[in-house]
Parts: structure tokens; C-alpha cells; sequence
């Protein structure tokens, strides 16, 4: 009788069985950092006075979220992280080559395995979740001890599980999914415990979608959002890996602390206000709000679906004169995807500005950053006070569906009322 | 180990957008951070804290990103403790690991009001809001976290225990 997440992390601390709440000493597969996150790690590890990382290959190092260099202090971030990672021998990858957002590359590019533990200075570690692997943030110590010791402590956490009963509908994505479940249990309520998703609506859902979801655990406070591993995950590990790895999953008598059940047939598209994640409504609810600017990408959505949705609302259709619409790819595979299906010239005939991958405006780097006043929808994962830009700037969260259908129009709107 | 000064009140969800805004993330260290402490939730904050001085806040702190900016920021703007009803999870590792005490309490985190001076005996939890002549304890830490923070943090705690096989 144990989880999926206890199975994992039992394994990976050498214990037959691990219990809610017990501290285990961890095994880790993988230890991520960025160009933000990376030089507090890197002075840590210096302080730790280590000579080498435990494993130059189980480390990776990248530049997103600033980069390619937004200015001179930036710069000298990257600049630190890039040498220290050839230094001692680190996976990197450079801006402009097999490069893009960490959540959406490492997935994409076969580092992440079904049963890894996997830890990154990065919130949205927990991405991998969808893989049935457990994977989380942490801050900048803690990756400079795990880069050190290949090991760091954990504290096993509660599982909760969320089950979608009935036939996803039309424009409904991973993203409303996630946005519903957050808006009903609040953004901390799944502080210190594992999501575990599942259901006849989750069988359903392509990769991308559940990438989504295991993204969005953060916003609930959860420390993974988990996925069994189906046909659907096999086949994406036959399109970008070629080791093994091995499968857990939740025993069938488990007990959960907590069971949700979600009825999702009748679903609309969600909608989050400023200034929560949590602070949902369907569209039909959202009223006249007029948009500044527009946002598809990031870790939460800037995959190859994602393009391919707004891309299916864009096509022949222009976006509101009294709008940006900006879209970025997550890394450079999907960007070439998307020239080669031709998704990039929908997009710039639209009036879309297409950028190279960069977290950039989702956290109010660069690429979109909102004066005072002003109103943006985007497919990222946050809408804190002065996210994007100002203090006093707006954010609302939604689907790339919802955001394409809103750069037409201007305004919020249903995927349903432009196509 | 003694903690004194004033709180500095706050409600719920306090995130780490607002702790330390993304437009500062271009820079590492401590002391450019602290300039920008609290800085979209309280713009005043970085003038009036002392100190030893301690916030006060609902639930949930720290909510949002991992950036380990966000204790140091608090840290080193002179806050000697954080208390709340509760702590988002990176944001609690974070603190622990580079040695800013957190303490979570329902009651001292309802009651206490800006502006009240309080004492804190970290070692038993205890915290004494002076202003209002109350007394409050912690839920106390595991004994291996205590190991931690007796440590001075994770570098120290790593350093002690793995010691030259580093």
C-alpha cells in the first residue's frame, strides 16, 4: 500500500518503504539550474568548498530565463554560470542551439525517465511529474549540496488525489484542467503534498496537456503533480529516449490523505483573475475585459500543441490592431516544427511577434514586460502583483485557445465565438 | 539565541514576486537585493526596518518561485525571523537552509499587530509580543531540521557532516 511518490523516493533513499512525513536522505537523477538561480548555487557550492560535482552528467545548466542576455548584469549571471558549467564539465546548452525553456527541453531531449528523482533550482521542476517521475523545486543551496553530494534530504510528502470523470471538450486543455482544480482548492491547497492526477478525461490527455498540469502543481503549493505512466507516456519515451527506466505506480488499496473528483463533460475554458492563479472563472462568466497584450509560450504552455491550437484560431485572421500578441516557442525544436508546419507564418501574418525561446515576460524579464495600467492574458503560470511588468499591471491566466481567440478579438473570449 | 524588534504586519499569500521582483533577479548579491526588499507589497518597508525587526504574516508565505533571492533579501534587510500560519515549501527550505529563522503560530500570527515589539527565544520557540504583554509558542522543529539551523544552515550542516569527502 504505498503511492507512486513514496515508491520512488523510498527507492531512491534505499528503504523498503517510506511513510508521509518521514526525512529520507535522497538519491537524485538529475540537478537543473538557470541563468537566474545558478550563481547563488554556484557560490554556495564554492562555500561548501568542493572541489568537484558528484556527477558531471547528471547536472545541467541553462540559460532561459534571461537570455539570450537581456542586459549587462544578466549577462554577467550567464556568463558565471556558463563557465563554471564547462568548467567542471556540466551539460549546457547555449542560446541559439539545442536550446530552450529547461521544462520544455529536458523532456524533449530524453533527460527526463519514468521512477527519476529529479531536483532544480526552478519551481516548475515539477513539470516532469507527467512522466511519472518525482521531480521538484528547491532553492540554490540546496542544488549546490545536491550538485555536491548527489544527494539531498526530503521530507516524504502526502499524496492527493484528483480524479476528471467524463469526455474532455472541445478547447478544453490540460491548462483549464489544472486552472479548475486550483480554483477550487485554493493556492496553497496542496502545500507539502503530491498531486496525483488521473481518470477517464486524464487517459484522454496528449503529453503536452499533463506537462501542464504536473507544471501548475506549484501554484497549488504541491511538491509534485504525479501522473501514472500509460501508452501515451511510452509512446513519448519511444519518440525521445532510448534507455530504460523503470515504472511505479500507486497501488490500487492505497489511502490517499485526500481525494478530489472532478466531473469535467461540461467544463468551459478557465480563466484566472489577477492576482491568483486560484481566482477562477469559466469564460462565460469573465465579462468585457479588454487586453493590452497577449502571451503564448513558457513552461506551462510553449510546446508544439500549444502553437498548433492558436495556430488553428489565427489562421486567415488578424489580431486586434489595439494588441500585441507575442508568442514564443519553448525551445528551438518546436520553433523549427512550427516554421516547418508553417504555424510561424500563420502567426506573423496574423500580427504575432514571434520570439526565440526565453521565459522572458512570463516573469516580467523582458519580451513583453506591462506598464502601469496595463492588461495582459498569457498561457504562463502566474499572475502575482507585478509579475509581467508593473505593480500595477494585470494578468489572467489561460489556455493558449482562450489566448488566441482573445488576441483576435481584443478582449477575453471563448475559443467558440472566433472559430 | 535571543530575537528582538518590531513586526512588520502582512496578510495572506505573500510571494516571492512581491518579496523580490523578477527585475532585480539579474543580480546575486545580498545587499542589491535587500535595496529591494518587499518592494511591490510595501514600498515603504525597506525605510522603516531595523535591525532584528520580524514580519508577521497569514499564510502561505513565500508562495511562487524557487528564488532563493527572496529569504536572502529578507535576511539581509536586517528581519531576524518570519513569523506565520504557514510557510509554501521551497520558500520554507530556502530560509532554513541559508539561516533566516521561520516560526509558524496560528495564534502570534493572528494577533499580533504592526508595529508591536516582540522578543523571540528561538531555541524554545517562544515568542513574547511585548507591546501586548502575551506569550505564544511555536510548533517546534524536527530534531533534524534542528540539526540544520543549529548548524547555521545547509552549507555548515554539509560541511560538518560530510566533512573531507567533499
Amino acid at each position: 500500500m504505498a503511492t507512486l511518490a513514496e515508491k520512488i523516493l523510498a527507492v531512491h533513499s534505499n528503504k523498503k518503504e517510506v511513510s508521509p512525513g518521514d526525512y529520507v536522505n535522497c538519491r537524485v537523477d538529475l540537478v537543473l539550474s538557470n541563468d537566474i538561480t545558478a550563481p547563488l548555487a554556484i557560490m554556495a557550492f564554492n562555500k561548501l568548498g568542493a572541489n568537484k560535482v558528484f556527477d558531471p552528467g547528471k547536472i545541467i545548466m541553462l540559460p532561459d530565463h534571461f537570455c539570450p542576455n537581456k542586459d549587462i548584469k544578466s549577462a554577467e549571471q550567464a556568463k558565471m554560470m556558463r563557465e563554471f558549467a564547462k568548467q567542471h564539465g556540466i551539460i549546457y546548452f547555449e542560446v541559439g542551439q539545442q536550446m530552450g525553456i529547461e521544462h520544455v527541453l529536458l523532456p524533449e531531449q530524453g533527460f527526463v525517465l519514468p521512477g527519476q528523482v529529479i531536483i532544480g533550482a526552478d519551481s516548475h521542476t515539477c513539470t516532469y511529474g507527467a512522466l511519472g517521475a518525482f521531480t521538484t523545486g528547491m532553492g540554490s543551496t540546496d542544488i549546490a549540496v545536491a550538485m555536491a553530494t548527489g544527494e539531498i534530504w526530503m521530507k516524504v510528502p502526502p499524496t492527493i488525489k484528483f480524479t476528471y470523470n467524463g469526455k474532455l471538450p472541445k478547447w478544453i486543455s490540460g491548462k483549464d484542467l489544472i486552472l479548475y482544480t486550483i480554483g477550487d482548492i485554493g493556492i496553497d491547497g496542496a502545500l507539502y503534498s503530491a498531486m496525483e492526477f488521473t481518470g477517464e478525461a486524464i487517459e484522454e490527455l496528449p503529453m503536452s496537456g499533463r506537462f501542464t498540469m504536473s507544471n501548475m502543481a506549484i501554484e497549488a503549493g504541491g511538491k509534485a503533480g504525479l501522473f501514472s505512466v500509460d501508452d501515451k507516456t511510452r509512446e513519448y519515451m519511444l519518440q525521445h529516449s532510448t534507455k530504460n527506466y523503470t515504472v511505479f505506480s500507486s497501488d490500487n488499496d492505497t489511502d490517499y490523505s485526500k481525494s478530489y473528483e472532478y466531473d469535467i463533460s461540461d467544463l468551459e475554458p478557465q480563466i484566472a483573475f489577477p492576482h491568483l492563479p486560484s481566482n477562477t472563472k469559466p469564460v462565460s462568466q469573465v465579462g468585457d475585459i479588454k487586453l493590452d497584450q497577449v502571451v503564448i509560450g513558457s513552461c506551462t504552455n510553449g510546446r508544439l500543441d500549444d502553437l498548433r491550437i492558436a495556430a488553428s484560431l489565427l489562421k486567415g485572421k488578424k489580431v486586434s490592431p489595439d494588441l500585441r500578441c507575442i508568442i514564443i516557442p519553448g525551445t528551438q525544436k518546436v520553433y523549427l516544427e512550427a516554421l516547418k508546419e508553417g504555424l510561424v507564418e500563420t502567426f506573423i501574418k496574423a500580427g504575432v511577434a514571434v520570439s526565440t525561446p526565453t521565459c522572458g515576460p512570463c516573469l516580467g524579464g523582458y519580451m513583453g514586460v506591462l506598464a502601469a495600467g496595463e492588461r495582459c492574458l498569457s498561457t504562463t503560470n502566474r499572475n502575482f502583483v507585478g509579475r509581467m511588468g508593473s505593480p500595477d499591471s494585470e494578468v489572467y491566466l489561460a489556455s493558449p485557445a482562450v489566448a488566441a481567440a482573445s488576441a483576435i478579438s481584443g478582449k477575453i473570449t471563448s475559443p467558440e465565438e472566433v472559430e | 539565541m535571543t530575537l528582538k524588534g518590531v513586526a512588520h504586519k502582512y496578510g495572506n499569500d505573500v510571494n516571492t514576486d512581491v518579496i523580490i521582483p523578477a527585475r532585480y533577479l539579474n543580480m546575486s548579491g545580498a545587499d542589491e537585493l535587500a535595496a529591494h526588499c518587499m518592494e511591490d507589497i510595501d514600498s515603504t518597508f525597506i525605510t522603516k526596518v531595523k535591525q532584528g525587526d520580524i514580519i508577521v504574516a497569514g499564510s502561505n508565505f513565500g508562495c511562487g518561485s524557487s528564488r532563493e533571492h527572496a529569504p536572502l533579501a529578507i535576511k539581509t534587510s536586517g528581519i531576524s525571523c518570519v513569523i506565520a500560519h504557514s510557510f509554501a515549501r521551497i520558500f520554507f527550505r530556502n530560509s532554513i537552509d541559508i539561516g533566516l529563522p521561520l516560526l509558524e503560530c496560528n495564534e502570534a500570527a493572528t494577533e499580533i499587530m504592526d508595529g508591536d515589539i516582540l522578543e523571540i527565544d528561538l531555541a524554545n520557540g517562544k515568542i513574547e509580543n511585548i507591546s501586548k504583554s502575551k506569550t505564544y509558542y511555536a510548533k517546534p522543529y524536527p530534531p533534524f531540521m534542528m540539526g540544520i539551523i543549529n548548524s547555521g544552515g545547509l552549507v555548515n550542516y554539509t560541511k560538518k557532516s560530510m566533512g573531507d569527502t567533499l
